[in-house]
């Protein structure tokens, strides 16, 4: 029996993880070295 | 090499790069991304799930690039004994597991309907799946070593063994058999068509840049924190030194 599957859900799923899981990677990235080097010029500036 | 050596010549280039790395990579992934949904016919072959590729191919490279890059910067380490070459290793280290992670997951999805499974224990999944878990290890060495204060020689070194995998995941699809594909773009050129192949390296291209820039922020992180801490423990000194003076 063949299967009839909708291959742009496959598409959509596969540009949405990649979409998300990057954004992600690069938001806290971002944030993180926000962070850390505002707290560096905090202690800096103690 | 030793020009870059220094951390603060590192900062002062970073701090205008990374923005760069991170702005141009999302525009550039974005019109590839773009392109690659709304502009490529479906293939022959494999129709609308072609369009998968534009996020798997450059997933894959980076998840061996990344491991890549761990491993020259933990040579430089071990031989050079350049002050950011373990800083960059462990920056890459992330990074390289996401897009591994995504590697595997975007050709799990395209597997489904291509080959009609979600998974197949052959040369080439298995190795990638094995890149992941080096990474996790990597991760979890270098982070443990960085806390305790300790040496990063150790994680260097298995960096570089853990380099062994990235040749093996490369040639996986010669040297046994395989569901998947072998090799379509080499040095001696492409077998894909150029309507699929422009879009494809604009993609490897923009996912290139962001990785770059993500390597770049995180190494301004490590970086920050090692200046904060020695801060704070100069000043903790400093402060202990005043206080036995005064007792004395």
């Amino acid at each position: 029996m063949r299967e009839s599957l909708d291959q742009m859900l496959f598409v959509y799923a596969a540009f949405a993880v990649t979409i998300i899981a990057t954004l992600l990677l690069v938001g806290q990235s971002w944030l993180t070295m926000r962070k850390a080097e505002a707290r560096r010029d905090k202690v800096k500036g103690k | 090499m030793h020009l870059y050596a220094n951390p603060a010549r590192f900062l002062r280039i970073a701090k205008w790069l990374t923005p760069l790395l991170l702005v141009s990579g999302l525009l550039v992934t974005g019109v590839a991304l773009l392109w690659g949904f709304y502009n490529v016919p479906p293939d022959r072959l494999m129709g609308d799930t072609v369009r998968i590729l534009f996020v798997h191919v450059p997933a894959a490279w980076l998840g061996m690039g990344g491991w890549t890059a761990i491993a020259i910067a933990s040579l430089v380490e071990l031989v050079w004994r350049h002050p950011l070459a373990a800083i960059a290793a462990r920056a890459a280290a992330v990074p390289g597991a996401v897009f591994t992670f995504i590697c595997l997951v975007t050709g799990s999805i395209w597997g489904r309907p291509t080959w009609g499974t979600w998974w197949v224990w052959d040369g080439r999944l298995t190795s990638m799946l094995v890149l992941l878990f080096l990474y996790f290890g990597y991760i979890a060495l270098s982070g443990s070593l960085a806390r305790e204060g300790q040496s990063s020689r150790i994680a260097a070194i298995f960096g570089l063994v853990g380099a062994i995998n990235v040749p093996i995941i490369n040639r996986s699809v010669v040297w046994w058999n395989s569901l998947h594909q072998p090799p379509s773009i080499t040095t001696g050129g492409s077998s894909i068509d150029g309507v699929f192949l422009t879009p494809l390296l604009i993609a490897v291209l923009g996912f290139s840049l962001l990785f770059g820039g993500v390597v770049l922020a995180r190494m301004r992180t490590i970086l920050a924190e090692v200046q904060a801490e020695a801060r704070l423990r100069r000043k903790a000194q400093k402060a202990e030194f005043t206080t036995e003076g005064a007792t004395a």
